[in-house]
């Protein structure tokens, strides 16, 4: 009740201020002619009385304030006069308040676009219903150090009988020929099992998903479909439902769409943006009708944990349940085997969480940078307004008062910059979003939300309460009798002041340092990346994609055995020669192509191999694991790995004769370290595999990874070892626009349902293997550019300031017969002066944070002396134009004007 | 014992307002009336200056348990009338209360040795 009618009453105070202040006026003046009659009631004269009857009401004035400090509202009134004096303040002096507010803004704007992109990937939890219940599982047989091997269908059984998972899916993807629209289209799959939808807890926004309990062989005959395929295939058609399309020549009926916004979780772009759901009980067509244990086909899984039980407790029951099923298929599992789980969100995100740390951290620096600029800039003023705050003081505002001011005025400076700031990130936001690279996860949406924004006000708040401590304190402190005393404009300011300035300049310089060392670092890795011997050549190659179909019945297989696709294969070679400007052509699979980054982190188990050497391991038993690419014999002079010893593939490597195999040097030197490659054997540890003969070694090229130099690689020679997924591979003066055409033209005429996508130039493929990396890079390189610039706009205003201060003793020193030279170098002295000791704390902490990235870095140690040499150089040589511009001033003084001054 | 030694406003804090209270159970007064009718019911122990008297009746009226009109006073001038309201009333009673209890306490206390 009592709360209302404050409120009400405080409403009342600030809206109707003015019949609130005449009926307080009539009060206090009828209360005062009320006491001046009674006075003169007791015969004093007139003036004696009104004397006596002020002195009674403790001065008319007073008491009005009195009583306006008790009134509901007092503490909102004087802030809104403190915000309308402030803005006046800041309004007069508008060259400092733009410069204020704009650096506030490129501060609190870029921490702010950094943090949304931190708060859709690391912090905002998956977009499914209680994702903490989300995990993935990942099986590793650690005896022979090869790591998520896969599962196999009666281990993928095991998991689901367990009770610790209410759900569990195994995941595959595929990419898939899409035959029911217009034309063949390549379609990303994703192979699941019939709960994946009631796991995730997801409902299409048109039709229904799988049927969870689905248990017959081979897969349902049903698909869902993605929004984008609905809409970009499909037309947006709404009678979609109970449509069939074909799906590498097997019929589908499409059951379900998902909404738009959904992705599955997957650790790459494509593994995210699945277009078509298919579901198997991964046992019957085209699997094996009876599942082996140990044939681990299953990529990946996730699954959804019984409701209550923590990832930590389904862990320890999961390793009690490996352990038991250990001892009962002993055979099965002669190297160990051991399933992990990992919350799904973990998987996803995957290794962008120190990149995005380093990043935030960097424009986090930049922001700090930004509000001690501020803060100098502030000192600066105040002391110019000396004499204002003293003559305020002096008059009787309390010292509480004038700090409360000052805070005040910072705060609406931080809160315009932060405004200013929000805006620049929604008016560049697509320039913005582009730069960051595909690869980083973002199943959450990258906007502005609220948490964005809430994150925004605080930082604006915090800073602003950052850079106005300082100035406010010292207004605290101020000396009034000195204040006064001074001529002019305040001036000197106290000694106190200029060295708190000195010290912030000092603490910019080395924060900007930090950055530059870091900024350096990056830069300097990443040139040695882009000039690392390859051992390849990827320029005028191209690559382009198809894909034979997989039906489910394999009795309709026309690729099913390498013979079969030998014509095919030989036709498009010949056929893709007479392109124009095509000097050479080859064929092989998506894992012979180099640095194909989105190949090598989908987790297909496509590209990898588990073999076993003839003779060579005392436990017969022991598998290795190792990439494995497909090819045709002219591929190796195509992308221009020479041979070392033995031959490459020739064209009598048949499906008839002996496999043969090419290895790359560091396969031979791991496998047969003490003799030479050529001639041993080895299978695969499929069944029924026959024996494959090293036949040529070849140079080591860096086709994995470019930061990696020897992976072993073995190639197989795709007339022997069929593969379906397929990369064209074209050498010569292309036209990189009609190329693509005009492969799908010859590849349609051969085959007229295969899909032909991804074209792409090699070095555009080796260019895309660094978008991270280079992210990262140009971030850092961007925000310690702003640090630099900032620090030296620092440097320079401390020392203009300084200069101007002492026109009247650098008048003297002349007056007294100084030379020029002497006043460049006691000013020159001063600005380097405090850029050295800035740059010493900087280079300590350096050491520190480039030790603490030294992951991110490639070929290059923390403590890289040409580094750190270069930046200090940098570093010095703005300080030095930061300061002599001032410096430049003070030579110019005219000892004349300098003492007539004063 | 001379409680004029203290600024009203720190002595007891809320006493005033009980007081200002009290002084209007019987009708209403201008300001410089509840400090005269506040004098006589302490015989004189209170002395509320208008620097204290002004402030309470403004927070108090705000506060909802005092309501005011403009009216003629005893010299014909227009002067401003408080006067109490239920919620004024109810306040008087649990202030009332409080001090009770308070003093009673205080005397206790005093009294023990």
């Amino acid at each position: 009740m009592s709360v209302l009618h404050r409120i009400i009453a405080g409403c009342r105070n600030l809206f109707r201020k003015s019949d609130v202040e005449q009926e307080l006026s009539d009060e206090l003046s009828y209360a005062f002619d009320a006491l001046v009659e009674k006075e003169m009631g007791q015969g004093l004269s007139e003036a004696e009385a009104r004397r006596r009857a002020g002195i009674d009401l403790g001065g008319v004035e007073q008491l009005k304030e009195n009583i306006r400090e008790a009134r509901a509202g007092y503490h909102i009134d004087v802030l809104i006069q403190d915000v309308r004096f402030s803005l006046r303040m800041l309004w007069k002096s508008s060259g400092f308040t733009l410069v204020a507010v704009l650096t506030m803004a490129v501060g609190i704007g870029a921490t702010t676009a950094i943090f949304s992109v931190v708060d859709a990937t690391l912090l905002r939890p998956l977009p499914y219903s209680h994702p903490e219940q989300l995990v993935s599982i990942q099986s590793d047989l650690p005896e022979i150090s090869a790591h998520d091997v896969g599962m196999s269908q009666p281990e993928w059984h095991d998991l689901q009988q367990s009770g610790i998972f209410e759900f569990v899916s195994p995941t595959w993807f595929d990419e898939n020929n899409l035959t029911g629209s217009s034309k063949p289209a390549r379609v990303r799959l994703l192979i699941v099992a019939p709960n994946y939808f009631a796991l995730l807890r997801t409902e299409p926004q048109l039709g229904r998903t799988f049927k969870p309990q689905y248990n017959s062989p081979g897969f349902i005959p049903e698909v869902v479909i993605s929004d984008a395929l609905w809409k970009r295939n499909f037309g947006g058609d709404p009678n979609i439902l109970g449509k069939s399309v074909r799906m590498d020549t097997d019929q589908y009926q499409i059951v379900g769409v998902m909404p738009r916004g959904f992705d599955s979780p997957g650790r790459t772009p494509e593994e995210r943006n699945i277009e078509v759901w298919a579901a198997t009980s991964f046992y019957g067509p085209p699997l094996p009708d009876q599942p082996l244990r140990n044939r681990r086909n299953l990529p990946t899984a996730i699954a959804r944990l019984k409701p209550g039980l923590t990832i930590a407790a389904a862990q320890s029951r999961l390793d009690a349940l490996a352990v038991s099923l250990q001892k009962q298929f002993s055979a099965d599992y002669p190297n160990g085997w051991r399933v992990l789980l990992q919350p799904l969100k973990d998987t996803v995100i995957g290794n962008v969480r120190q990149p995005l740390f380093l990043l935030f951290s960097a424009v986090g620096v930049v922001l700090l940078i930004g509000c001690v600029n501020v803060a100098n800039l502030l000192l600066a003023r105040a002391s110019a307004r000396g004499r204002e705050m003293g003559i305020r003081q002096a008059l009787g505002a309390p010292r509480g008062r004038l700090t409360r001011q000052l805070l005040t005025e910072s705060l609406i400076l931080s809160l315009l910059g932060g405004t200013a700031g929000l805006a620049i990130v929604f008016a560049a936001k697509e320039p913005l979003l582009r730069l960051i690279p595909e690869t980083l996860p973002r199943l959450n949406d990258m906007s502005i939300s609220w948490s964005v924004l809430f994150f925004a006000l605080m930082v604006s708040i915090v800073s602003g309460v950052v850079f106005g401590l300082a100035p406010a304190l010292h207004s605290g402190r101020l000396d009034l009798i000195h204040a006064l005393n001074q001529e002019g404009w305040g001036s000197t300011g106290s000694g106190e002041r200029a060295r708190t300035r000195r010290a912030l300049v000092i603490a910019e310089f080395a924060l900007s340092l930090v950055l530059m060392i870091a900024a350096g670092l990056l830069l300097h890795s990443f040139w040695d990346l882009l000039n690392v011997r390859l051992g390849f050549n990827p320029q005028s190659v191209m690559s382009v994609r198809t894909r034979l179909p997989y039906p489910n019945n394999s009795s309709i297989d026309k690729y099913a055995t390498a013979a079969q696709e030998a014509p095919f294969i030989r036709e498009l070679l010949r056929r893709c020669k007479s392109l124009p400007g095509v000097e050479g052509v080859a064929i092989g699979d998506p894992a012979a192509i180099p640095l194909d980054q989105t190949q090598r982190d989908l987790n297909t188990l496509e590209g990898k191999l588990f073999i076993t050497f003839e003779g060579q391991s005392s436990k017969p038993d022991a598998a290795s694991l190792v990439e494995r690419s497909r090819v045709t014999p002219e591929y190796f002079q195509l992308v221009g790995i020479p041979v070392l010893r033995g031959r490459l593939f020739n064209e009598f490597d048949t499906d008839a004769a002996p496999q043969a195999a090419v290895v790359n040097e560091s396969f031979a030197r791991s496998y047969w370290p003490d003799g030479d490659a050529i001639g041993k054997r080895f299978k695969s540890t499929r069944p029924d595999s026959p024996w494959i003969t090293v036949v040529g070694v070849i140079a080591n090229a860096r086709t994995q990874s470019l930061a990696e130099t020897d992976v072993p690689q073995l190639y197989l020679n795709v007339y022997q070892d069929s593969a379906k997924h397929l990369a064209i591979f074209l050498r010569g003066c292309l036209n990189t626009v009609a190329i693509p055409d005009l492969v799908r033209e010859q590849v349609q005429a051969v085959d007229a349902t295969l899909p032909v996508f991804g074209a792409q130039t090699l070095t555009q493929t080796l260019s895309d293997s660094l978008s991270q990396r280079r992210f990262s890079m140009e971030m850092i390189t961007l925000f310690a550019a702003t640090a630099l610039l900032l620090a030296a706009l620092g440097i320079y205003g401390v020392i203009s300031y300084m200069v101007s201060e002492r026109t009247h003793e650098i008048g003297i020193r002349l007056a007294l017969g100084a030379s020029r030279s002497n006043i460049l170098g006691i000013v020159l002295g001063q600005g380097l002066g405090l850029a050295t000791v800035g740059a010493g704390v900087g280079f300590v902490c350096s050491l520190i944070v480039s030790h603490l990235m030294a992951s991110l870095l490639y070929g290059v140690r923390p403590t890289d002396p040409l580094t750190f040499a270069g930046v200090a150089f940098l570093f010095i040589g703005v300080a030095l134009v930061a300061c002599y511009l001032p410096a430049r001033r003070a030579v110019r003084v005219d000892p004349m004007v300098a003492l007539k001054y004063e | 014992m001379s409680i004029r030694k203290y600024k009203p406003t720190e002595l007891l804090q809320g006493t005033l307002d009980l007081l200002i209270l009290k002084a209007l159970v019987h009708g209403e007064l201008h300001g410089l009336a509840i400090a005269h009718r506040v004098e006589q019911l302490t015989n004189g122990a209170f002395e509320v200056k208008p620097g204290s008297l002004f402030p309470a009746l403004h927070s108090m009226e705000e506060a909802g348990w005092l309501a005011s009109c403009w009216g003629e006073s005893e010299n014909r001038r227009k002067a401003k009338f408080y006067r109490m309201t239920k919620a004024g009333r109810r306040q008087l009673q649990t202030e009332t209360n409080d001090w009770r209890r308070v003093s009673s306490a205080i005397t206790a206390a005093l009294r023990a040795t």
